[in-house]
C-alpha cells in the first residue's frame, strides 16, 4: 500500500513552534539579509523563502557498491539531476557529491536526522556485509550495519537503489564471502522501495524520487517491493525483437548474418524472457539504446541473484507461452526453473502461432479482395 | 607538538577512504591512507566462465565504468589467443576515449572543483564582470550578464531556503580559497552545465554497448554488429550520433573545461610546489593506432620514470615474475609464507584477516595493519599512476603532441617544468590529456568509418568462443590505462573455468599503505609537508587526495588461495 508522506515543516513553522513571534522571525530575516549583503528588498525575499515548502530531505548512504547507481542517477534526462538537486529535494548526505568531508559530513547527516526525524527519505546504495561483525565496510570508524540502523530509525521511507541494496548483487554472488545482505533483510517496520538493476535506468531512479515529491507518497509497489510503473513487464514482452522470437528467427553466434539482421538473441543467452525491467520501453541514456538493441542479450541485472542464475551466454530455459499479463508476483523465477524441452515447446508454440498468423492474414487478404471487388 | 586528525569519510570520491594525518606546526608530518571496504570479487570469480568475467569485474566500479570490462576481455583474449577484428579495436578505443572525456570532466567539476571554488562566495560576484571575464577566456556562448545573473538568483534562492543540500557544511570562507567571486561564479555555472553535459557523452557507450553505466563487452570483439542496411545494427544514423557526441565533447573540453582549469590554476600557482610525493611514475600504455597488440603504436606510451628523472624511461613487463608484486605488511590479509614476501599476480594468494580496532573506533593503529588495500611495487619501488604519469612518460619519450600541450600550459601559467610534480601538476595533467583524447577519439572514429567503407564489417571473431576449442590450461594478462592510471588483470584458466583472477588497479598503486620497509605509497608521500591552516577544516588534504581522483571500490579486492569461505576473523572470533 502506498504510504503518504507528511510534508516537512518550513523554517517558519519550526521557529513558531519553538515559541518565537512573527516579529522575531522578521528580525532574523533582516539580520540574515544584512549578513548576505542584500538590500531591503532582500528581506521580504528571505522571509518568503523561509515560509516556503521545504524540499524533501534525502540522506543517501553508500555501502558495498561500485557507485554505478549514483552515476546512473546523474544520467537522468527528465528531470535533469541539477533541477532535482536545486528544486525538488535537499540531498543532505551523499559521499559522491557532497562538499563536506569527515566530521562535517557526518554532522550534516546528523542534522537532517534530528531536524527532519520521521520526514526524510533514506536512500541506500550498496549491500551491507554482516559477517565478522560488519568490519568489511566501515565509514567514520563505524560499520555500515551501525550506520544503517541509526539512519533508518527516523526515515519516513527507504529506497534501496540498485541490485546491491535490493538483492546483494555481485558481492552476494556465490560464495558471498562477506555475507553481503540487501536492505530489506536488515530494516523492519519501514517501507522499502526496491529499485533493482545494475544499475537501474537513470530516468527510473529520477522517476521514483519525483513520484514521491510530486504525489507526496511512495509509488505503488509489486509483491516484491518494486515500483509497478517500471518493473511490471518483462524485457521480453516489450522487446522490439520479440517478433523474431515468435517467428523462431535467432542469432546463432555473435556477429553472424542473423545478428546483422537484428534477430532474437535468445539462443546466445538473452535473459529478457525472465527479466522484469523498463529497458525495452524507457531504454537507456534518454532512449538512446538498450543492451538488446546494441546486439548483446539482456543478462537479467534487475533480477534477484542474477549472477547465479546461469551463465551469461548460456541459453536460458524458456517458458514460452506466458504472456504480458503475467507479473513477477505470479511467475517469479519459474521461467528459469524449467529447462529441458523448452526450445522444442517454443518451436511448437511458434508453429501454432505462425499457423494462426498465416490463417489470419489469409482471412484479412480475402476480405480486402472482397472489399476491392465491391467498390 | 603534533596533533592527529582523521578525515573519514573522504567524500567526492568513489568508495570508502580514510585518511589519518599527524600535523605539526601547520604541516603534515605523517599520513596514513586506508581503504575501509572490501567485497572479495576475486573469490566470487573462481570457477566461473571466463567469458563472463568482464561483467563481474565491470562491477568493480561504476565510475570508471567500462575500463575493467575492457581489461578483462583483453585478458581472456590473451589467454585464449583470440585476435579481434579491427572494427572492434576502433569501437573499443572510441568507448575508451568516451570514458576519459566523461570521467575527467566529472572529476574536475563534481569531485574536485569544490576544493578550489567557494560556492557561497559566488553569490557576491558581479554578473557583468563575470560575463566579461568569461568572454575573455573562452568563446563558449553561455556567457551573457543575464545568464550569470539568473544563475546567481537561482543559487541565492537555494541558499536562502536554508537547505544547502550537497553544499552544506563545506569549508566555505576558508582562507585557502583564493578565487575572485567572479571566477567562483563561472565555476559554479559550469558545475551545473557539466552535470547536464556528462549525460550526453556517455550515449556513445549506449550506442555500442547498450547502456551506461556498465556497457556490454564481448570476448572476441563487440556485440554491436555493423549493418549499414539494417535498423538494428551500427548504421549511418548510429554513427552520425556518435560523431555528433564526440564533436560536442571536444567543444566542451576545449571551451569550458580547459579555460576554467587554466583560470583557476592561475590563482593557485603555490600548489605547483605542494603535493609532489613520490616522483616515481608508471604507465602500462594504451590506445594502439594499429590495435592493442601493437604496443609501439600506443597513443599512451608505456614506461617508468624514477626520481623525477625524465631523461630516462624504463620498460615495464607485466609477465615477469619479479617485476610487479603485491605486499601485505600493512594490509588486513595474510600470506602462506608470511608478511615479508611479495607475490606476482599470477601466483597471487591471500586471505582476509581483519586485525584493526573493533568498531566504533576513533583511530587506526597504523604501526600495524591498517587497510584493505594491498601494497603493489614495481621492482620494489612505489609508483604513482594516472594522468600525471601518462603525460610525463609521453613528454619524456619526446612525443610531439604531449610536448606541445605541456609546453603551452607551462608558458601560459608561467611556471617551470618542475611544477608538474605537484598537486597542481596532477590536476593540470588530467586536463591536458583530455585535450589529446578528444582529438584521438575523432581519429579512431575515422578509422572505423574507413574500415566500413573498405567493406570490412566484421565486429567479432567467435571462432574460439566455444570452450571446447580452448586448451585445458591457459594464462593471460590484459592491461589498459584507466582514467585513474595503469590497470591490469591476470587470469589462470583450468578446464574452461577461472582458476585464479587477479586485478592490480590504479588506486591500489596510489592509495595503498606503506610497505614493510616503511616506504610510503603515492597518497601518503604526497601529503607529507602539505600545509594545513585549520585542522578542523583540512581542505588542503582534500586538494591533494582529490588530485589523484581516488577510486576505492576498484582498489580493494582479494583472492583466497584455498577457496575456503574466508569470513572468519580470529581477532573478533566467530
Amino acid at each position: 500500500m502506498p504510504t503518504p508522506i507528511k510534508e516537512a515543516p518550513t523554517y517558519y513553522d519550526e521557529v513558531r513552534r519553538k515559541g518565537y513571534s512573527r516579529r522575531e522571525f522578521m528580525q532574523f530575516c533582516t539580520m540574515l539579509a544584512a549578513y548576505m549583503g542584500l538590500s531591503q528588498a532582500g528581506i521580504a525575499q528571505i522571509a518568503k523563502a523561509m515560509q516556503q515548502k521545504t524540499r524533501l530531505p534525502v540522506i543517501w548512504l553508500h555501502f558495498q557498491e561500485c557507485t554505478c547507481c549514483s552515476e546512473s542517477f546523474i544520467r537522468s534526462s527528465h528531470p535533469m539531476v541539477a533541477d532535482i538537486l536545486l528544486d525538488q529535494i535537499s540531498l543532505d548526505y551523499t559521499e559522491t557529491l557532497m562538499a563536506a568531508s569527515g566530521f562535517q559530513a557526518e554532522e550534516a547527516m546528523k542534522n537532517t536526522m534530528t531536524k527532519y526525524k520521521g520526514e526524510y527519505i533514506l536512500c541506500v546504495e550498496g549491500s551491507v556485509p554482516t559477517d565478522a561483525d560488519g568490519v568489511y565496510c566501515m565509514i567514520g570508524g563505524k560499520t555500515s550495519l551501525q550506520i544503517l540502523e541509526e539512519a533508518a530509525e527516523g526515515a519516513k521511507a527507504i529506497i534501496a537503489w540498485g541490485s546491491c541494496a535490493s538483492n546483494g548483487c555481485v558481492q552476494a554472488a556465490k560464495p558471498n564471502p562477506t555475507s553481503a545482505t540487501p536492505i530489506h533483510k536488515l530494516v523492519h517496520g519501514k517501507p522499502v522501495i526496491k529499485v533493482p538493476g545494475c544499475p537501474p535506468i537513470g530516468e527510473v531512479m529520477a522517476g521514483v524520487i519525483v513520484h514521491v515529491v510530486t504525489f507526496g507518497k511512495i509509488p505503488e509497489l509489486d509483491g516484491m517491493g518494486r515500483p509497478k510503473a517500471f518493473y511490471s513487464k518483462r524485457v521480453h514482452d516489450t522487446c522490439y525483437r520479440r517478433p523474431y522470437y515468435d517467428a523462431g528467427l535467432y542469432v546463432e553466434s555473435f556477429d553472424d548474418e542473423n545478428a546483422k539482421k537484428g534477430y532474437c538473441l535468445y539462443k546466445v543467452g538473452c535473459k529478457g524472457p525472465s527479466t522484469y525491467n523498463a529497458c525495452g520501453v524507457t531504454k537507456w541514456n534518454n532512449g538512446t539504446s538498450f543492451p538488446i538493441q546494441s546486439g548483446h542479450g539482456c543478462f537479467g541485472c534487475s533480477e534477484a541473484n542474477f549472477w547465479d542464475n546461469g551463465r551469461i551466454y548460456e541459453r536460458a530455459s524458456a517458458f514460452p507461452g506466458f504472456g504480458i499479463e503475467s507479473t513477477a508476483d505470479t511467475v517469479g523465477k519459474i521461467a528459469l526453473g524449467v529447462t529441458a524441452g523448452a526450445i522444442g515447446a517454443h518451436a511448437i508454440m511458434t508453429n501454432i502461432r505462425k499457423h494462426k498468423m498465416i490463417t489470419d492474414l489469409e482471412k484479412e487478404g480475402r476480405k480486402s479482395e472482397q472489399d476491392l471487388e465491391n467498390t | 607538538m603534533s596533533k592527529r586528525i582523521v578525515v573519514d569519510p573522504v567524500t567526492r570520491i568513489e568508495g570508502h577512504l580514510r585518511v589519518e594525518a599527524e600535523i605539526e606546526n601547520g604541516r603534515i608530518t605523517e599520513a596514513y591512507s586506508s581503504g575501509t571496504m572490501v567485497r572479495l570479487l576475486e573469490e566470487i570469480l573462481r570457477g566461473r566462465d571466463p567469458r563472463d568475467a568482464w561483467a563481474f569485474v565491470g562491477r568493480v566500479c561504476g565510475v570508471c565504468t567500462s575500463v575493467h570490462s575492457l581489461t578483462s576481455v583483453r585478458c581472456v583474449e590473451d589467454a585464449l589467443g583470440i585476435n579481434i577484428p579491427p572494427n572492434a579495436e576502433w569501437v573499443r578505443n572510441i568507448m575508451f576515449c568516451t570514458q576519459y572525456l566523461h570521467d575527467h570532466v566529472v572529476h574536475f567539476y563534481h569531485l574536485h572543483a569544490m576544493d578550489w571554488v567557494d560556492v557561497v562566495n559566488a553569490l557576491k560576484a558581479d554578473p557583468k564582470k563575470t560575463s566579461e571575464l568569461a568572454q575573455s577566456i573562452s568563446p563558449w556562448p553561455k556567457s551573457s550578464p543575464g545568464y550569470f545573473s539568473d544563475l546567481q538568483k537561482r543559487i541565492g534562492k537555494f541558499v536562502e531556503s536554508g537547505q544547502l543540500g550537497i553544499f552544506a557544511n563545506g569549508y566555505w570562507g576558508h582562507p585557502a580559497y583564493k578565487l575572485p567571486a567572479e571566477v567562483n561564479l563561472i565555476g559554479l555555472a559550469h558545475y551545473l552545465e557539466a552535470l547536464e553535459w556528462q549525460k550526453e557523452i556517455v550515449k556513445v557507450h549506449a550506442i555500442f554497448g547498450g547502456k551506461n553505466p556498465h556497457p556490454n563487452y564481448l570476448v572476441g570483439g563487440m556485440a554491436c554488429s555493423i549493418s549499414v542496411d539494417d535498423v538494428s545494427g551500427i548504421n549511418a544514423e548510429r554513427l552520425a550520433h556518435v560523431k555528433q557526441l564526440l564533436d560536442q565533447a571536444k567543444v566542451f573540453v576545449e571551451q569550458v573545461y580547459i579555460p576554467d582549469l587554466m583560470a583557476i590554476a592561475s590563482f593557485y600557482k603555490d600548489w605547483g610546489s605542494i603535493g609532489g610525493g613520490l616522483g616515481n611514475f608508471m604507465v602500462y600504455g594504451d590506445l594502439g593506432e594499429n590495435g592493442y597488440k601493437d604496443e609501439k603504436s600506443y597513443k599512451f606510451p608505456s614506461g617508468v620514470i624514477l626520481d623525477k628523472d625524465i631523461s630516462k624511461v624504463h620498460e615495464v613487463d607485466l609477465r615477469k615474475d619479479d617485476e610487479i608484486q603485491e605486499f601485505i605488511s600493512h594490509s588486513w590479509y595474510e600470506y602462506k609464507d608470511g608478511d615479508k614476501v611479495g607475490l606476482h599476480p599470477w601466483k597471487g594468494e591471500s586471505k582476509v584477516k581483519y586485525s584493526g580496532p573493533k568498531p566504533p573506533f576513533d583511530y587506526l593503529d597504523t604501526t600495524q595493519k591498517y587497510s584493505y588495500l594491498k601494497t603493489p611495487r614495481w621492482n620494489g619501488h612505489a609508483m604513482e599512476v594516472g594522468p600525471l604519469a601518462r603525460v610525463l612518460v609521453g613528454y619524456a619519450r619526446g612525443r610531439q603532441d604531449y610536448q606541445e600541450v605541456v609546453n603551452k600550459t607551462l608558458k601560459d601559467l608561467d611556471i617551470p617544468v618542475t611544477a608538474l610534480f605537484s598537486t597542481l601538476g596532477r590536476t593540470a595533467a588530467r586536463g591536458l590529456e583530455t585535450i589529446l583524447v578528444g582529438q584521438w577519439a575523432m581519429e579512431f572514429y575515422d578509422k572505423l568509418i574507413n574500415s566500413i567503407k573498405s567493406g570490412d564489417t566484421r565486429m567479432a571473431d567467435t571462432s574460439k568462443f566455444d570452450p571446447s576449442t580452448w586448451p585445458s590450461k591457459a594464462v593471460g594478462v590484459g592491461h589498459s590505462e584507466a582514467p585513474r592510471g595503469a590497470l591490469a588483470h591476470w587470469i589462470n584458466i583450468d578446464d574452461g573455468k577461472i582458476a585464479n583472477y587477479q586485478l592490480v588497479v590504479p588506486t591500489t598503486w596510489n592509495a595503498s599503505p606503506r610497505d614493510g620497509n616503511g616506504k610510503l605509497s603515492a597518497y601518503e608521500a604526497a601529503l607529507i609537508d602539505t600545509p594545513v591552516a585549520d585542522i578542523n577544516q583540512p581542505v588542503e588534504i582534500l586538494r591533494t587526495i582529490h588530485s589523484f581522483d581516488p577510486c576505492l571500490a576498484c582498489a580493494v579486492h582479494l583472492y583466497d588461495e584455498n577457496g575456503k569461505h574466508i569470513n572468519r576473523i580470529s581477532i573478533l572470533g566467530d
